[in-house]
């Protein structure tokens, strides 16, 4: 047996394109122990909702991360809705879960393009962020950012997407599901890519619903909670939704839920197509939320979980606001993940969180 | 033209951005924009790096990062800040926890706003760095000789 020593991982790594900083306590290349650091994208951006009126902060809220960016307008807008007691139109509330659901697709295909770079799978890297650009230009063509849409606003959404242009998203997607059923044949079939995940990481599903695990991460260790199981809003329409489960609890299983969630959310979309009503995209939003009111909301992101609160003062400035993210929750799952796996093994583990740092510190 | 600037290695730092950036960086490497075609890799190392692709608005917990990649890097070396984060702070300008700009930190030489920057203008900023890439060879050519 050799010494322990103490190995630091970020915060500038290759493997992701954040700054996550951890301790690695290593012995004989098993980590014993990992100690995250956080703080390297803290903003205080929860402190702008002193200086910045209700309208104002959902354009900040959308940055909080630019992978949800969709994801935080909406459930903060939909925060602020409850506090003001403001009913949207339906169909804006559809458009609404369309381009999260869109925005799921793209976050999930850019995880899998990162997860194969972390297991030294290049050319498979390449071809999920080819299959992304095609879901970033129907944002282009639908609010007119690949990134940031600000198009979601208290009240309702600020851009219609027309019948010939949901034509094209639903054909897009149909296109897309071809080709990404046969990269997903690679990521579950592959040898190589199951030596590298299968039985990695492992987190019973006992310890991941003591620790409260949500998203992906949790779901793949047979935790089965999904908000949009709920039904909240358009999600209640649809005809039946059940959450992608595993039971493997590894790296591997992370990897095949978030392999069927694109295609689910695909159908998703299809589904609300077809459903979708006409009328108005937005009501007019009038006064300033009420002094003391509180309000909740939570949002399945991407990456799992997400819960807004909102208290109002009876000026056009909140009182306060406060998240708490997906990734603050699983970041203890990832440290006991860590526990005892080998060095080589930690980058793989880490992405299969697939942490969102900037959600995360704000 | 020297080896370098034929194509040149970029290494890229988050400094607290909210993400849209940076995978508009990796966006312009991969397929779409596909830069990887000229020779221009995506590196970890500081060392190997030519061009530093600075994102986001600088806090006090990695405004020293930045100053290490930096100081790390061979000259010569080119910084391009990527986003309006990078460029004077942007949305986050009044937080409390922001510089606001990379030039705070290290010395910047093309700058490419946009929020998130669209691949375009990273290309944009990439190929003008490249230039003073160049200029920056030179001089450092012309300084050995008179040594």
């Amino acid at each position: 047996m050799g010494t322990a020593s103490v190995i630091p991982f970020g915060p500038q790594h290759p493997v992701l394109p954040e700054p996550l900083h951890l301790d690695l306590v290593v012995e004989d290349e098993v980590v014993l122990e990992a100690m995250p650091q956080i703080g390297f994208v803290h903003r205080g951006l929860e402190r702008l909702v002193r200086s910045k009126d209700y309208n104002q902060f959902l354009y900040v809220a959308e940055r909080i991360c630019g992978i949800c960016a969709f994801g935080h307008s909406m459930g903060y807008a939909e925060t602020v809705e409850r506090l003001m007691g403001i009913e949207i139109p339906q169909r804006a509330d559809y458009l609404r879960t369309i381009w999260h659901e869109m925005s799921r697709i793209h976050s999930h295909i850019l995880w899998l393009g990162l997860a194969a770079d972390a297991f030294g799978f290049e050319s498979l890297f390449m071809h999920c962020w080819r299959l992304r650009e095609r879901v970033l230009d129907l944002f282009e063509k639908t609010t007119g950012g690949r990134v940031i849409f600000s198009v979601c606003k208290v009240g309702g959404v600020q851009r219609d997407i027309s019948p010939s242009q949901m034509s094209e998203i639903l054909a897009v997607l149909d296109g897309l599901r071809d080709e990404y059923s046969q990269l997903v044949k690679t990521f579950l079939g592959d040898s190589s890519v199951y030596s590298r995940t299968a039985g990695i990481g492992a987190i019973p599903h006992k310890d991941a619903v003591e620790l409260s695990m949500v998203g992906p991460f949790g779901r793949a260790s047979g935790v089965n909670y999904d908000v949009r199981m709920l039904g909240h809003g358009a999600y209640g329409d649809l005809a039946d939704f059940q959450p992608v489960l595993s039971t493997d609890c590894d790296c591997y299983a992370r990897m095949e839920v978030r392999c069927a969630e694109v295609l689910q959310s695909i159908d998703i979309i299809a589904e609300l197509a077809s459903k979708i009503p006409a009328g108005d995209i937005m009501v007019p939003v009038k006064g300033n939320p009420a002094v003391d009111a509180e309000a909740c909301n939570v949002l399945e992101q991407p990456r799992g979980e997400c819960y807004y609160y909102a208290k109002g003062n009876g000026s056009k400035y909140l009182d306060r606001m406060r998240m708490r993210t997906p990734t603050s929750q699983n970041l203890a799952g990832m440290t006991l993940a860590l526990k005892g796996c080998d060095l080589a093994d930690v980058n793989m583990i880490i992405l299969t969180i697939d942490p969102c740092v900037s959600c995360t510190e704000r | 033209m020297g080896y370098s600037s034929k194509s040149p290695w970029v290494i890229h730092y988050d400094a607290s951005s909210c993400n849209g950036c940076d995978i508009e960086v990796l966006a312009a490497l991969c397929p779409g924009f596909d830069v990887e075609r000229f020779g221009i890799i995506n590196t970890g190392d500081p060392k190997h790096a030519d061009i530093f692709l600075v994102t986001g608005s600088v806090n006090e917990r990695n405004i020293d990062i930045i100053k290490q990649i930096y100081d790390q890097m061979v000259e010569p070396k080119v910084v391009v800040a990527c986003g309006i984060c990078a460029c004077s702070g942007g949305i986050f300008h009044d937080c409390y926890n922001v510089i606001g700009g990379v030039d705070k930190a290290i010395p910047v030489d093309v700058y490419a706003p946009g929020c998130a920057v669209r691949p375009e203008a990273i290309i944009d900023a990439v190929v003008q760095g490249i230039a003073v890439l160049d200029q920056k060879a030179e001089a450092l050519k012309a300084m050995k000789k008179g040594a």
